[in-house]
């Protein structure tokens, strides 16, 4: 496998060349902020938190989907990025209904770690506030719209990992939902397998576990490693 | 002449499955009237006047004249259209009612040796994609075979080899007609170099810019036009198959089409052994949902793939990992449509109409308030007041010219004082707005510009296919903002935090529609910010659009 030596907020760094900027970076302890990426999936550049800066590209990168190259000059936190980034984060406060404090996810969203670490202290934008369902009919689970910020880490899990894709995304733009199976209630679909891989991945209180505290479904995420293994394998 | 149908005039799709053929014809036509059935006339009852007119010369034992089904004639605004060739004489307006007139001259018709000069709209036109639309019948292979239709194929799989056709289509310096202006030969080479086989050439016919109609156009009178161009690409990079992705809100095009791909099957110009050659090329149509992000070229393959129409980032290239993870090259419909021309004539013969770096010729939709809405086709590098004013005949009802607006969403709008301008990639670019694929929708004092901003923004924000943020959730945040300035509620520090979003919107997002959707307001901004002032500062709409409130601002 071809290494590539490359800058990354002036560190060398090395990568081999189906690495992803994002993984070199954090391998050398750079920490670019990310929302729809996990380890162990499909990275589909969605949430754009973690766009850099490369040296000669006019545009900005998502540094999850960029493969590293050969003298990539990168800047991962230029005041410009944070500035986006914090509108980013911003804007999914106000999309939907993203109150913390009456929130099941409270301190265990990663939604409201990336405003903590931003630095967002306050709202400008105009809440869009949308009247969002509760899906509760599944026997173990749940998913409050109100609280998707539109990851897909549900629909990928589902689809990539468990193999049921059960969950979906319909509808466009700012309407865009994700659903099970097609648009049916959850409790009645027939291809979720109940293995709650989704409500471990989700980010945020959407998806969550009935009569269990977000903290305990979250804090282990026990099948994870089993994912970073998948990946491994699949580099090795 | 029997025929059983309903007595309403339906829109552009066919009402009845056997076409009725024109009046029979002994020896050789004298005059014939040519009555266009494209989508604009064909709503204004086209297909009524073909039949009247053909009735009325068969009830009145006239065998001499031949009536004939085309494709656009061009001048939209003035449909139902019937041009008589022999003659050079235009019928605008035809009324199904009413066809006398058009008989009457029918019958005395002759061949005339020098034709009547014909008025700027046609005469300052320069066609090479359009040049068989009005002159063919869209659904007669013979017709299109006969104006050196796939001639171009026949002498690229018999007399040369790809290397050639793409350094040919390289020396045209013709550049993707779907927007962006990718040369189109680098394009093509890049793709003919890719080693994993098989490899796909792709028709994206999913236009969707307000206003825009020319690929429809093209599709609707010159469909053979797009296949040959296709199948010589597919031929220029090693491609066996090919998808065209068309809208499903194009009815007859689609149709033609689909009669188009059956008919050059059944005469060897698709199909295995193509011009008696060992090249095999096999067309697939694909109908779009109703999706504009689908435009996009990576939502386009998704969705003929079957999947959800959303874009995914490039790298990789479709060129490199296209439709099925295969080397596939896409380009619009007017792209295509040039190459034939370009084929049989050569590279160099195109290369020498255009200016600077936008060689050729370049369709355009001219709409909204311009006296010959229509379609027409002019060199690159024509100043902009010529085609509104020349060719377009100007502003309607004694009004002011205010701005064009070019490149749909993703353009921008353009001022009196840019009239000037050559109308090439670079220069639109410079002046905020893009090429795109040819919609110009004209408009004049009655328009607010800020209330054009607004519209394009609520178009971006239903089209967003929701997957990246800055897209799904700006748009609806800009045209929240824009909203708030049309009802005179918005305040200085608004128009400040538009454009912060603007910027962020435009730098972030992960495909063009994202990138581009702030294009509109910023280039009213650039032209027309005293409009925004006024709605702001004086609670005023200086063109009288908008319903501005007189209530205090909120805080």
């Amino acid at each position: 496998m071809t290494v590539h030596t490359l800058r990354i907020d002036g560190v060398e760094c090395a990568g081999s060349a189906d690495q992803t900027v994002l993984e070199v970076a954090r391998e050398n302890g750079i920490a670019i902020p990310t929302l729809c990426h996990l380890d162990g999936l499909c990275d589909i550049g969605a949430c754009r938190l973690c766009v850099v800066e490369v040296r000669g590209s006019t545009k900005l990168l998502p540094a999850c989907t960029t493969q590293v190259a050969d003298e990539m000059d990168i800047e991962t936190a230029s005041p410009r990025l944070q500035e986006y980034r914090r509108t980013i984060v911003e804007m999914l406060f106000v999309e939907r209904n993203h109150v913390c404090a009456v929130c099941v996810a409270n301190n265990h969203c990663e939604l409201q770690a990336r405003a903590e670490e931003l630095g967002l202290t306050h709202l400008d934008l105009a809440n869009v506030n949308p009247k969002l369902d509760v899906d509760a009919s599944h026997e173990r689970f749940a998913i409050d719209h109100n609280r998707c910020i539109m990851c897909t880490r549900c629909v990928r899990v589902c689809d990539e990992v468990e193999g049921a894709h059960t969950w979906d995304v319909m509808g466009r733009g700012i309407d865009a939902r994700v659903v099970t199976d097609l648009g049916m209630p959850w409790g009645e679909s027939p291809t979720c397998t109940s293995c709650g891989k989704c409500v471990q991945v989700c980010p945020t209180g959407a998806l969550f576990e009935k009569g269990r505290p977000v903290a305990s479904t979250k804090a282990g995420r026990p099948f994870l490693p089993y994912l970073k293994s998948r990946e491994e394998g699949r580099h090795s | 002449m029997t025929e059983v149908r309903s007595e309403t005039p339906a829109g552009p799709a066919p009402r009845h499955s056997r076409r009725m053929t024109g009046p029979p014809v002994v020896g050789r036509a004298r005059a014939t009237a040519c009555v266009c059935q494209a989508a604009g006339c064909l709503s204004a009852g086209s297909d009524l006047v073909f039949e009247r007119v053909t009735e009325q010369l068969v009830s009145d034992g006239v065998t001499d004249v031949a009536v004939k089904r085309v494709g656009c004639l061009g001048l939209c605004a003035a449909g139902p259209l019937v041009e008589i060739p022999e003659t050079g004489e235009l019928f605008r307006g035809v009324e199904p009612e009413n066809v006398s007139a058009l008989v009457d001259r029918l019958k005395v018709a002759e061949r005339v040796a020098t034709k009547p000069e014909r008025e700027p709209f046609f005469a300052r036109q320069v066609k090479i994609v359009l040049e068989n639309c009005g002159q063919i019948d869209p659904e007669n292979i013979d017709d299109y075979v006969a104006r050196q239709g796939y001639s171009g194929l026949t002498k690229a799989v018999t007399q040369m080899s790809p290397q050639q056709v793409i350094d040919e289509v390289t020396r045209s310096g013709m550049r993707g007609r779907g927007g962006a202006g990718y040369p189109t030969g680098l394009k093509w080479a890049t793709v003919a170099k890719q080693i994993a086989t098989p490899k796909y050439v792709v028709c994206n016919a999913d236009e969707g810019d307000p206003g825009a109609f020319m690929d429809r156009s093209v599709l609707e009178s010159d469909p053979h036009r797009v296949l040959e161009g296709m199948a010589i690409a597919a031929y220029a990079v090693g491609a066996t198959k090919g998808y065209v992705y068309c809208r499903a809100e194009y009815p007859l095009a689609v149709q033609r089409l689909k009669a188009a791909i059956h008919r050059a099957e059944k005469a060897g110009y698709l199909g295995a052994s193509i011009s008696g050659s060992p090249f095999a090329f096999h067309v697939e149509l694909r109908l779009g949902a109703g999706a504009f992000v689908c435009g996009e070229e990576t939502a386009l393959m998704a969705s003929i793939q079957g999947g959800r129409g959303t874009p995914v980032p490039r790298p990789p290239f479709p060129a490199a990992h296209g439709l099925w993870g295969s080397p596939t090259l896409i380009n619009n419909v007017e792209t295509y449509a040039s190459v034939p021309a370009i084929v049989r004539k050569g590279g160099e013969w195109y290369s020498s109409i255009g200016s600077g770096k936008s060689k050729g010729t370049k369709v355009f939709a001219l709409a909204g308030r311009i006296v010959n809405s229509g379609l027409i086709e002019v060199p690159m590098g024509i100043r902009l007041r010529d085609v509104i004013f020349d060719i377009g005949g100007g502003i309607p009802d004694g009004g002011t010219f205010k701005a064009v607006q070019t490149g749909g969403p993703s353009g921008g709008c353009l001022p009196e004082e840019l009239l000037e301008m050559s109308l090439d990639y670079e220069s639109l670019v410079a002046a905020g707005s893009i090429m795109g694929s040819g919609g110009m929708v004209v408009m004049d004092d009655t328009s607010c510009m800020v209330e054009v901003a607004r519209y394009f923004m609520d178009f971006c924000r239903e089209e967003s296919c929701g997957k990246c943020v800055p897209c799904r959730v700006g748009t609806t945040q800009m045209y929240l903002l824009l909203t708030k300035i049309t009802e005179g509620v918005a305040t200085l520090e608004d128009l400040e935090q538009l454009e912060k979003l603007g910027d962020m919107v435009r730098s972030t997002s992960l495909c063009g529609l994202g990138q581009s959707a702030p294009n509109p307001v910023f280039s009213t901004l650039r032209y027309f910010r005293n409009e925004y002032l006024a709605h702001i500062e004086d609670r005023a709409c200086p063109a009288g659009v908008c319903r501005v409130s007189i209530k205090e601002p909120v805080a």
